[in-house]
């Protein structure tokens, strides 16, 4: 392409375009197999047995171990599939939003019942160099 | 002959249907956010339609990446309630209406419009929170309901301006549907919000209230909204208010803002509520 592509514009933001859902197709498929209760006991007791059946990299791999949300986003996994595994640990999506925005539960609750976070200073990567 | 009168927006957020669920419409939290459906529990009961068509995603549940219809049409006679991972919501199964949307289905697909019919799905927040509060907890939902699930999880979702055609088009088919049918369509998701990364919690009213006016009153511009502005100034997930432009085009061109509500936070979400009447339409 010619030009800059503009999705890659938007800070702290990862789009799941049809090529991260490729690099993250196994990871996002394990999550999916934990929206079922039996997978999500079986892995429960042994997660990194079960992880080694998705063909999924070793940092993914790890990430999901870490619960590390914030870099799984990065390397190919959507939200909405993550959820899955965060809701088997009991976290809120409000705990999980405050932990990839580098804030506390509270700080980040504080800031939703503000208003949220502004949109002023945040459309731009350029704004955040 | 069939007849799409009105339309009602509002946010799905899942958060909404556990505090429902868990009962905790009064805590002052939440109270706030059910009272901004007072007045529309009222008008729908009022109006008793017998079809809703209800435009939202599927999270993750009914589809996972094996397969990314843009545009799923429930065809079915009925649709359980999904478990989302802690149990399907208590609400009733939804019944659809396979005749129209199969009437649908054959009118749009004609019209160049090439969905994807679904005859099996379960479905999740995204459809049972907004049939939540527009019409409390009954034994049984009192309309028939027809799912028009749109892919907003992969990108791209498809345009606002798609979105908005595709509308016209279901309009076109109900209106040619001979059974007497009152219909309203749903529009579901956003407003303003982001799930993801280091810009999490984003929310931006002034432009939320702004696509509520242009939405109501300037149809045509807002369906030309781009895709990025969407993601730019609303957030990642704000991309779901494309579908507010299927439920706007489905109706003529001149509406009655009948109720407008908007409220921060539900959860990490900006909550936005609008309904919508022809002005051709008499009550």
């Amino acid at each position: 392409m010619s030009e800059a592509n503009p999705f890659d514009d938007i800070p702290g933001t990862t789009l799941f375009d049809a090529n991260k859902s490729r690099e993250g197709y196994h990871l996002n498929m394990f999550c999916m197999s934990i929206g079922n209760a039996d997978n999500r006991d079986e892995f429960k007791k042994d997660e990194r047995t079960y992880l080694d059946r998705y063909p999924m990299t070793e940092e993914q791999r790890e990430c999901v171990l870490k619960r590390d949300a914030l870099r799984l986003i990065e390397i190919g996994g959507n939200i909405y599939f993550l959820a899955k595994l965060f809701y088997a640990d009991g976290r809120a999506m409000r705990s999980v939003c405050a932990g990839m925005a580098g804030m506390t539960d509270k700080q980040y609750e504080e800031m939703m019942l503000s208003g949220g976070r502004s949109p002023d200073g945040n459309r731009s990567k350029s704004e955040w160099a | 002959m069939a007849k799409i009168v009105a339309s009602v927006n509002c946010s799905h957020v899942p958060a909404i249907g556990a505090a429902w669920d868990l009962g905790k419409t009064e805590q002052p939290y939440w109270q706030p956010v059910f009272k901004g459906f007072e007045y529309s529990k009222k008008w729908i009961a009022d109006l008793k339609p017998d079809v809703v068509i209800l435009v939202y995603n599927d999270h993750a549940s009914a589809f996972s990446l094996e397969v990314i219809p843009t545009f799923a049409l429930g065809t079915g006679a009925e649709f359980k309630p999904a478990d989302e991972g802690w149990g399907p919501r208590p609400v009733p199964t939804v019944y659809g209406h396979p005749k129209l949307a199969s009437h649908i289905a054959q009118s749009v697909i004609l019209d160049e419009f090439d969905l994807t019919l679904v005859n099996k799905m379960d479905v999740d927040h995204g459809l049972t929170v907004p049939l939540t509060l527009m019409f409390g907890q009954p034994e049984e939902w009192p309309c028939k309901v027809i799912p028009l699930a749109v892919n907003v999880v992969q990108y791209p979702p498809p345009t606002g301006n798609r979105c908005y055609n595709l509308g016209k088009a279901i309009k076109k088919a109900v209106e040619e549907y001979p059974e007497d049918l009152r219909v309203v369509i749903f529009g579901t998701g956003g407003m303003s919000h982001q799930l993801q990364g280091k810009r999490a919690g984003l929310i931006n009213k002034e432009w939320d209230n702004n696509f509520l006016d242009l939405l109501t009153h300037e149809p045509d511009k807002a369906a030309k909204i781009p895709f990025i502005e969407y993601v730019r100034e609303t957030g990642s997930e704000g991309i779901e208010m494309v579908m507010w432009l299927v439920s706007r085009g489905a109706l003529e061109d001149k509406v009655r803002e009948k109720h407008r509500y908007y409220h921060v936070p539900a959860s990490n979400t900006a909550l936005g509520h609008l309904i919508l009447e022809n002005e051709s339409f008499k009550g």
